[in-house]
């Protein structure tokens, strides 16, 4: 079995999360790490390699994005892919989701892997839906959410929760599986594999080496238009507390219930 | 033309309150880019006439009507592509939801469409939907336009309200479609499981959220007894990710794939407050939070914070609270 593992570059979590008050904006500068969803795709295929279910003979790590991206992949392979593909191109910057995720399927065509698997949801994009777009145009069957995964007779029993409770479907491989957090706990890297990482193969391929359609990707060939970015309604901040000496802060945390008459 | 197709879900005869918002939302706004709203449901013998002309009381004019498999997107995408490809709509509209999203992403690779999701409202501009998204943590608004012939809306859930109008019943039209080979590669083998006890959340006035800075299982111990502090009628709810892991029952799951409450009080212990679980919540009257890192996402949307560690001031808590309640 070939497990191809899509990836992504995103600022890192440390860092993006905090609000500048000033602005009211999300701060995106600074340091980029691979997106810790993609962390679990990852140790999915390790697991199905490490089960014994099926021989797993090889993990490839994709990622489409620029130059810098290569960190993402090293660090994918650190974590357990034998080798890497890198699908960077002028042409494709300025992609939507539609296009991403046609760029991608190109790339992970010319693998022909018997499954594919991505992270839950990007740090930054927060689309949930790259591999659904893939799927389609890999002709392959595919799930989203799956927090268990298990292989068996050429399919994978998968459980995840959808709008009414937890489904278990049965989907025939070759597929494509976005993987929730709840699935597994990755692994940290060893010392030994984040060095031998930068000397596992890495495949660079631009977009007409996969035969993606120029007109298809980057802003020309994107068919939504984002712009107008503006603040949404701000409700007012709320009053913060910081627990120093807690006997305190209880007591101002039951002042404030009172004051609503919650108790 | 500018119709806009809606996709509706349902569970054992029954039609999903967002898709019906959906419904309702598409029927608004086609209206006004001169269009009309149908709508899509793919399933067996449930999908009866009554069932889908009564989708005509939310403003859907016409209701294709595929045979499938239930509760799975890729044949929806066959049934949609199929109606689009014959009708000529121009948008499509999905009230949000796991398949929602997926049917929403397959529709756009096989139609080559533009694609949004997390929509919160949508807006005719210039004969044209316009589609308003928040991004990065919900800290700024995108405004979506679409090129080309189809453009993809997927909203947010509970952002479209379901609404009757007097529109009487709708047309019921049988699709005939054959399936693409992919689309039948995955089958359901179970729908719907409910797992943990059947707790009760929805009628409560005060829920104390747990959420994985819990840290066990176990320690879901200090929201119940906090919970049974307050008294009355008040409850413990959690987190997508402590249900999955098993440590709280799913009944008691609040956010997009879970329930959607507004009590007086939303106390929330160790969440971190992502927008699935916001979604859920964010109607309540008054939100209180307890986290340990000042950067959660929780703090943005809660009228008291409290920067610390849960395991010092939950148990304290729940000490003051019984002895008011004593006094
Ligand atoms: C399609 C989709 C649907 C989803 N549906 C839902 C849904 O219905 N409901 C839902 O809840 N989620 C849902 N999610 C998941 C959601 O994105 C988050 O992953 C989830 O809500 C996180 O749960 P959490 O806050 O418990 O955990 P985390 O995000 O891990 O947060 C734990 C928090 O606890 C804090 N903490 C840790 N230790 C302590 C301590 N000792 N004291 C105080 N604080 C502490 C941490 O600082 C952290 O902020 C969905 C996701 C997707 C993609
Ligand atoms: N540019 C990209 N390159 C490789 N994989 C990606 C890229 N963008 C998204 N993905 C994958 O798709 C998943 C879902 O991302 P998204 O749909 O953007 O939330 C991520 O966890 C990645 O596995």
């Amino acid at each position: 079995m070939k497990i191809c593992v899509l990836v992504k570059e995103v600022p890192d979590a440390a860092v993006e999360k905090r609000i500048d008050s000033s602005t009211g904006r999300l701060d995106r500068a600074g340091e980029k790490n691979l997106n810790p969803y993609d962390t679990h795709a990852i140790e999915a295929a390790m697991q199905i390699r490490e089960g014994g279910a099926v021989e797993v003979e090889e993990i490839v790590a994709v990622t489409m994005g620029p130059e810098s991206a290569v960190r993402a992949l090293h660090k994918a392979v650190s974590l357990g892919a034998d080798r890497s593909v890198h699908l960077s191109d002028d042409a494709l910057a300025g992609s939507d989701v539609a296009a991403t995720g046609y760029a991608l399927a190109k790339a992970v065509e010319k693998e022909s892997p018997d499954l594919v698997l991505l992270g839950q949801q990007s740090d930054d994009g927060e689309c949930y839906t790259i591999g659904a777009v893939v799927a389609d145009h890999l002709r392959m069957p595919s799930l989203t959410q799956v927090i268990k995964m298990d292989v068996a007779d050429g399919a994978l029993r998968c459980e995840r929760q959808a709008e009414y409770g937890y489904d278990t479907v049965q989907v025939r491989l070759p597929a494509v599986i976005s993987v929730g957090d709840a699935i597994n706990e990755p692994r940290y890297p060893s010392l030994k594999a984040i060095m031998g990482a930068r000397k596992k193969p890495l495949e660079k391929v631009a977009a007409g080496e996969v035969g993606i359609d120029a007109g298809l990707v980057g802003e020309d060939g994107s068919r939504v238009q984002c712009g107008d970015f503006h603040a949404p309604e701000a409700k007012p901040p709320g009053r913060i507390i910081e627990d120093e000496d807690t006997n305190e802060t209880v007591e101002q945390i039951v002042a404030w219930l009172e004051e609503r008459k919650l108790i | 033309m500018a119709d806009v197709l809606t996709y509706v879900l349902h569970y054992e005869g029954e039609l999903n309150k967002n898709s019906l918002g959906a419904v309702s939302e598409g029927a608004a706004r086609a209206s006004e880019i001169g269009g009309e709203c149908h709508a899509v449901v793919v399933g067996g013998e449930d999908l009866s006439d009554h069932l889908c002309q009564s989708l005509g009381a939310y403003g859907a004019r016409k209701v294709f009507r595929g045979r499938g498999p239930e509760g799975l997107a890729q044949p929806v995408v066959d049934v949609m592509a199929k109606v689009i490809d014959e009708h000529g709509h121009a948008y499509a509209l999905f009230g949000g939801g796991l398949l929602g999203f997926e049917i929403g992403a397959g529709l756009a690779a096989r139609k080559h469409a533009g694609v949004t999701m997390e929509v919160i409202s949508v807006r005719a501009e210039d004969g044209k939907l316009v589609a308003e998204r928040p991004i990065l943590q919900d800290s700024q608004i995108s405004v979506s336009r679409y090129k080309g012939d189809l453009g993809i809306i997927i909203g947010r859930i509970n952002a479209f309200e379901a609404r009757t109008v007097d529109g009487g019943s709708a047309e019921v039209v049988d699709v005939d479609v054959e399936y693409s080979p992919w689309s039948t590669q995955a089958e359901m083998v179970e729908r719907g499981e409910q797992r943990g006890a059947d707790v009760d959340i929805e009628g409560a006035d005060i829920l104390v959220a747990g959420g994985r800075g819990l840290g066990t299982a176990e320690n879901f111990k200090l929201a119940e007894d906090l919970a049974a502090a307050f008294g009355g009628n008040s409850a413990v709810a959690a987190t997508r990710a402590v249900v999955d892991a098993g440590w709280y029952p799913y009944a008691a799951q609040i956010g997009q794939t879970g329930k959607t409450v507004a009590p007086k009080l939303y106390l929330a212990a160790g969440i971190s407050g992502a927008i699935q679980h916001k979604v859920g919540m964010q109607s309540s009257e008054n939100i209180v939070a307890i986290n340990k890192d000042a950067g959660a996402p929780i703090f943005e949307f809660s009228d008291l914070g409290v920067v610390g560690d849960l395991n010092k001031i939950l148990p304290k808590l729940t000490e003051a609270i019984k002895a008011k309640k004593g006094s």
